[in-house]
């Protein structure tokens, strides 16, 4: 099946939803890892605490890819991440996770072809805010 | 990673110059840290804490979780403008980072514009080779 076929059959619908607790001592052991020093990001009791910005890049949800999507993941590889941010994520903060397939491409070089799924998982707050949209890049290699 | 964002003034988008450097950082990924970082993000998975079972997996030891080479790039960007409101962050990893290696992070200023007063930042992360196995893009408001 090619790319824009697969496109067809498994984008443009959430195939999975989760939800989860935002813990304070896992925004601040995040951002200390990360060589953060801002109050704002390590200091709960500050009054501005939040996540990094990249935080909930972290949340994958209870399946990578759709039921029956033909992917091989043993031979596939993780080739990006990109996160945009609408709304600072809070400790305390019930979020929920949506994901859907948002893209799917083919590239083709000296070493064959190569499938690119853009996994998308928009997330928001406990109010219905859209906190952020994470794009996750899942390449497999030798794609026909 | 060495930040010293609670003692860097905010910066003003006026001050902010095209092809402007954003101060290079040496970045921690000894394994310790990198243990902090996979219990904060529930990753702790054998590749990323483990040099041994990674290797039996077939690398070459144990290596960082690509979101945490992405934490340090928008650490980097923190260090230099702590007031620094990240909009949108994209990083492309090319090949593994490995623990215990000794990296540096480093950014560089590529557009201003004006109107929206968005800032355009690339973003290096370079191992002891000079090789860049994670770079990215992100966009940020001051």
């Amino acid at each position: 099946m090619k790319a824009a076929e697969l496109l067809e059959k498994y984008g443009d619908h959430v195939f999975d939803e989760i939800d989860l607790d935002i813990k304070p001592e896992s925004l601040v052991g995040f951002a200390t890892a990360c060589g953060e020093t801002h109050p704002r990001f390590v200091d709960p009791s500050h009054t501005d605490f939040q996540g990094v910005p990249n935080y909930l890049t972290r949340v994958h949800g209870t399946r990578s890819l759709p039921k029956g999507f033909p992917v091989e993941m043993h031979r596939c590889f993780d080739a990006g991440k990109s996160i945009e941010v609408h709304q600072a994520v809070r400790a305390g903060d019930r979020i929920t996770g949506r994901s859907e397939i948002h893209d799917i491409y083919e590239k083709s070089g000296r070493s064959g072809t190569m499938l690119f799924i853009v996994h998308r998982m928009n997330f928001y707050n406990q109010a219905g805010d859209h906190l952020a949209t994470v794009d996750w890049r899942l390449v497999q290699r030798e794609f026909d | 990673m060495a930040t010293n964002a609670q003692s860097t003034p905010d910066k003003q988008f006026a001050e902010v110059e095209f092809g402007e450097d954003l101060p290079e950082v040496a970045v921690d990924v000894s394994l310790d840290n990198v243990k902090v970082f996979a219990k904060a993000a529930h990753m702790m998975a054998d590749r990323f804490t483990d040099h041994e079972e990674a290797r039996k997996s077939g690398l070459p030891g144990a290596i960082v979780p690509g979101i945490m080479s992405q934490g340090v790039l928008v650490g980097v960007i923190h260090a230099w403008a702590p007031n620094a409101e990240v909009r949108s962050v994209d990083t492309i990893f090319r090949a593994p980072l490995l623990v215990d290696s000794k990296p540096t992070a480093s950014g560089v200023v590529t557009d201003i514009d004006e109107e929206t007063r968005v800032i355009e930042i690339d973003l290096t992360l370079k191992n002891e080779k000079g090789e860049t196995p994670v770079v990215g893009t992100a966009k940020i408001a001051l």
